[in-house]
């Protein structure tokens, strides 16, 4: 590189991070209200029929939980969000003990959204609910031949060997499963479960999408999947031979998690937070819920067909705090089972 | 230390060396401050010793397996003529276009039990047949190699070309075969380029999260993660990033180790390039099979499969292909791709030089932590990043300026660029240094014996000699910057997205075919420059053979 380009390059740096730093960068006015959203799948939509209805406009940052948390740590007063959504009732919990939420009284979300699925202080409420239950192959498995007071346990005896997959220990859906497993048979039970799934040479897939067609092809028989993968993927394909079983009929139930959204503690308008989560969990349920084929909590609200198809099923009951609690310990026991 | 520096004591540029360096380690510095500083309060995680195990193994199996590919095909195409060499020559670095995270998930959908593959194979063979484990160690590495191998392959090829080729006619008029020319002469001389191009293939590796998680490989990187999310234990977290770091410094121990004390620069002008042998028949078309193969592999099987995917979605859905958000999101990518290029390189540059005008340990020292934060993956930098302005902010407000810095780094692109820049100075002062080492130190003292300021030296002697790695480095930046995940999707102030951001969003969701699209555009935004990096070096080459 000669001089001249040299200088010139670093003038031209200088000048455009000055640029930058002077004209505010990019994107114009702020909108009135500013999301973290550790959830992707149709927010532009509900967001749209929300600023329709309510004239307050909405933009989001899209990410994960856990880094959208340190985020809103770091950034303490200043932050611009004013409100915080996950897809985990643990890192909802989480985000409330640690001081990030404000404490909403809302009679409005009192009533829409169920006791277990929200916060006893107001600092989150559930919005969008999902299964993770048991999948399988007509053509190889009898669904008689699930154990119907505990399912997930079931599926460690040893008539599933080579039959099973499932998602990987990384995974927050196996951790979030186990957790619940724990909180309802204690670590002791739970460790044994899972050690019998490990025994059963349970092939462990990346992702829940992958496992869905090699249960369709027929090279596993039986997995344990979110209903609205199954959903899609049967919208997508409806020769899917894949089908559904709720898990623990006559037990405990099927293990269910949430998206949820709390206000951000020193939101410059939480009125207006507050009022955006009011309205996912009343008038813009279905818009939220239904593109990504979730279940409404609110239980005045209808779910979308394709997952009504799935039938009426018992939800073990959610205790957020054991997900949030419990989730290292699911951690530290898929890894002493040797679960990968 | 080589004698790579010349004379002491010029406090100006030991002052820049250092300022460069503390501003690009301390997001590095606390993280480790916060993992040191919990030591004790937190659990080390069960299955540690084996995810070092994994992590060391995938480490050293990527350096192999590029070495293998990477290395062989520098050779080959630069000792040989074979039908297609002068293509191949250029689109066998293709595979950088392809981030890994989108290569795995393309390989997994193709040869993963339900994938065409293996639904042929059961379809001919009967359910029964038996075919080798896709989501496993040995696969990562493949593709991991597959993925990486360029960046051997564009060092080595370099230094292969740089060396004249009357050491390489010496070895051979003397009695040695090409093999043994290949052994004794030409690899030692590549030795510094060689070093340099594993190490960043070996600290990608390292730092990699998605790649190995789409193969249940479990190293370190993925128990960050794994701790972080699963735990709610920040603190647990960054432990485990300074452990990272740690094999990191092994990385480069052994990089110092394998250039050794040696000097490289050859005296005199440089002759002519080694000329290739013209392979014939059956030799030849094998050679341009092994090259097509690994371009197959690394760049055409996955771009076919995100058109295949593309084209369907397109079908279906052909409003998606007039979504306006494809020009937004490519000019955001390329800009910051640009930006982050461009203070890469010139930080490089004056580090460099500053290592030659005031040498000794500190400075040494200093270098060194400039090159840590390509060590760490880019989650834990952008977190660095927060977390050190977070304390800039408190003292501040303690010191009396109310608000701090308020919102600088998420609010606005400096934030994404200062952790691009942490990020990726070491692969730009890698390419910048490689060329720094080759500038015998008597051209260094000729100018400053004639009276020349440093300044002067800089822009009249330094920066025009290390042009080659000038140039390699800003394009290895910038494709690293246009592939770049976790920073921008952590720092980003609203109102900005990439390409990226764009796929991960789609992607985590499992919408593969929807993904595609914004794939490719990330793949087309990174063969910009590495087709213009190609272009150099080929420019570079035939301005070799004319003037010699």
């Amino acid at each position: 590189m000669s001089p001249r380009p040299f200088i010139a390059a670093s003038a031209g740096l200088i000048t455009l991070m000055a640029a930058l730093t002077g004209c505010g960068i990019i994107g114009g006015q702020p909108a009135d209200l500013q999301i973290y959203s550790a959830r992707h799948y149709d927010l532009e939509g509900a967001f749209g029929q929300f600023t329709d209805e309510t004239g307050i406009t909405v933009e989001f940052i899209s990410g994960d939980d856990a880094e959208l948390l340190e985020r809103l740590k770091a950034e303490g007063v200043d932050t611009a969000a004013d409100v915080f959504m996950t897809v985990d009732a643990g890192s909802l919990w989480n985000a409330a003990r640690l001081g990030e939420l404000a404490q909403l009284e809302s009679a409005v979300l009192d009533g829409a959204v169920p006791e277990d699925l929200r916060d006893p202080q107001g600092q989150w409420y559930g919005l969008a609910m999902r299964a993770r239950t048991v999948t399988y192959n007509p053509d190889n498995v009898d669904p008689s031949e699930f154990e119907t007071t505990e399912t997930y346990a079931g599926l460690a005896d040893s008539k599933w060997e080579g039959r099973l997959c499932m998602r990987d220990a990384t995974s927050a859906y196996t951790q979030s499963l186990v957790a619940s497993l724990i909180d309802l048979h204690g670590r002791e039970k739970t460790l044994e479960i899972v050690r019998g799934w490990v025994a059963n040479n349970v092939e462990i897939m990346s992702n829940d999408i992958l496992l869905l067609e090699a249960i369709d092809a027929g090279t596993c028989d039986v997995g344990i999947n979110n209903h609205y993968y199954l959903a899609r993927t049967l919208e997508e394909n409806p020769d899917l031979k894949v089908d559904l079983f709720w898990a623990s009929p006559d037990g405990a139930g099927t293990h269910v998690n949430i998206s949820g959204a709390g206000v951000v503690e020193g939101s410059d308008n939480p009125g207006d937070a507050q009022r955006l989560i009011e309205w996912l969990a009343t008038d813009g349920q279905n818009p939220f819920v239904d593109g990504n084929h979730e279940y409404p909590v609110n239980p005045t609200v209808e779910p979308e067909p394709g997952i009504a198809a799935f039938g009426e099923f018992k939800r073990m009951p959610l205790n957020a705090e054991a997900y949030g609690d419990l989730n290292a310990e699911a951690v530290d026991l898929l890894a002493e089972a040797g679960y990968k | 230390m080589t004698r790579r520096t010349v004379g002491a004591n010029r406090p100006v540029w030991t002052a820049v060396v250092i300022l460069v360096a503390l501003m690009v380690a301390t997001p590095v510095l606390a993280v480790v401050l916060d993992g040191v500083g919990s030591i004790g309060e937190a659990v080390i995680p069960r299955g540690l010793p084996e995810m070092m195990l994994t992590t060391l193994a995938l480490m050293l199996g990527v350096a192999a397996g590029t070495l293998l590919v990477g290395g062989g095909l520098a050779w080959l195409v630069t000792a040989y003529r074979f039908p297609l060499r002068n293509t191949l020559v250029w689109l066998l670095v293709m595979p950088l276009a392809v981030p890994a995270y989108i290569l795995g998930f393309v390989f997994l959908s193709v040869f993963d039990v339900a994938g065409p593959v293996q639904s042929a194979l059961r379809a001919v063979l009967g359910s029964e047949v038996w075919v080798p484990q896709v989501r496993s160690l040995p696969a990562a590495v493949l593709v991991m190699s597959l993925s990486l191998y360029p960046y051997v392959y564009l060092l080595v090829r370099a230094a292969l070309i740089e060396q004249s080729a009357d050491t390489y006619d010496a070895a051979r008029t003397l009695g040695a075969g090409r093999g043994r020319t290949l052994r004794r002469v030409l690899l030692p001389l590549a030795r510094p380029s060689l070093a340099a191009g594993l190490s960043l293939v070996m600290m990608e590796t390292l730092t990699d999260f998605a790649t190995v998680q789409y193969f249940n490989v479990q190293t370190l990187s993925v128990g960050i993660y794994l701790i972080w999310k699963g735990t709610f234990n920040f603190h647990a977290a960054t432990q485990l990033a300074v452990l990272v770091l740690l094999f990191a410094v092994a990385v480069l121990a052994s990089e110092r180790a394998l250039r050794g004390r040696a000097r490289y620069h050859q005296r005199g002008g440089r002759g002519q390039s080694i000329q290739p042998e013209q392979l014939r028949g059956a030799r030849g078309w094998a050679a341009t099979t092994l090259c097509i193969a690994a371009l197959a592999a690394g760049f055409l099987i996955p771009v076919l499969q995100l058109l295949a995917w593309a084209v369907q979605e397109a079908v279906e859905n052909p409003g998606f292909l007039a979504d306006p958000r494809f020009g937004e999101y490519l000019v955001n990518t390329l800009f910051v791709a640009t930006v982050t290029a461009l203070a890469c390189v010139v930080l490089s540059v004056t580090v460099g030089h500053g290592m030659r005008m005031s040498g000794g340990r500190i400075v040494a020292s200093a270098v060194q932590l400039t090159t840590f934060g390509y060590a760490v993956p880019g989650a834990v930098v952008g977190i660095g990043v927060l977390i050190s302005f977070a304390a800039v902010d408190t003292a501040l407000e303690r010191a009396g300026v109310p608000g701090g810095t308020g919102l600088l780094v998420t609010g606005s692109v400096l934030g994404i660029l200062y952790a691009y820049v942490i990020r990726f100075l070491a692969p730009a002062y890698q390419a910048v240094d490689a060329s720094f080492a080759k500038i015998p130190p008597t051209v260094t003292f000729a100018a400053l014996s004639l009276g020349a300021p440093p300044r002067r030296i800089l822009a009249r002697v330094h920066a025009p000699l290390a042009r080659p790695g000038v140039a390699v480095a800003l394009m290895l930046v910038a494709i690293d910057a246009v592939k770049e995940l976790p920073i921008v999707l952590l720092l980003r102030p609203f109102g900005f997205t990439t390409a990226s951001v764009w796929v991960y969003e789609l992607a985590r969701e499992n919408f593969w075919e929807k993904a595609s699209l914004p794939a490719l555009v990330i793949v087309a935004a990174a063969v910009l420059p590495v087709f213009v990096l190609v272009r150099h070096a080929h420019r570079a080459e035939t301005g070799r053979r004319a003037s010699s």
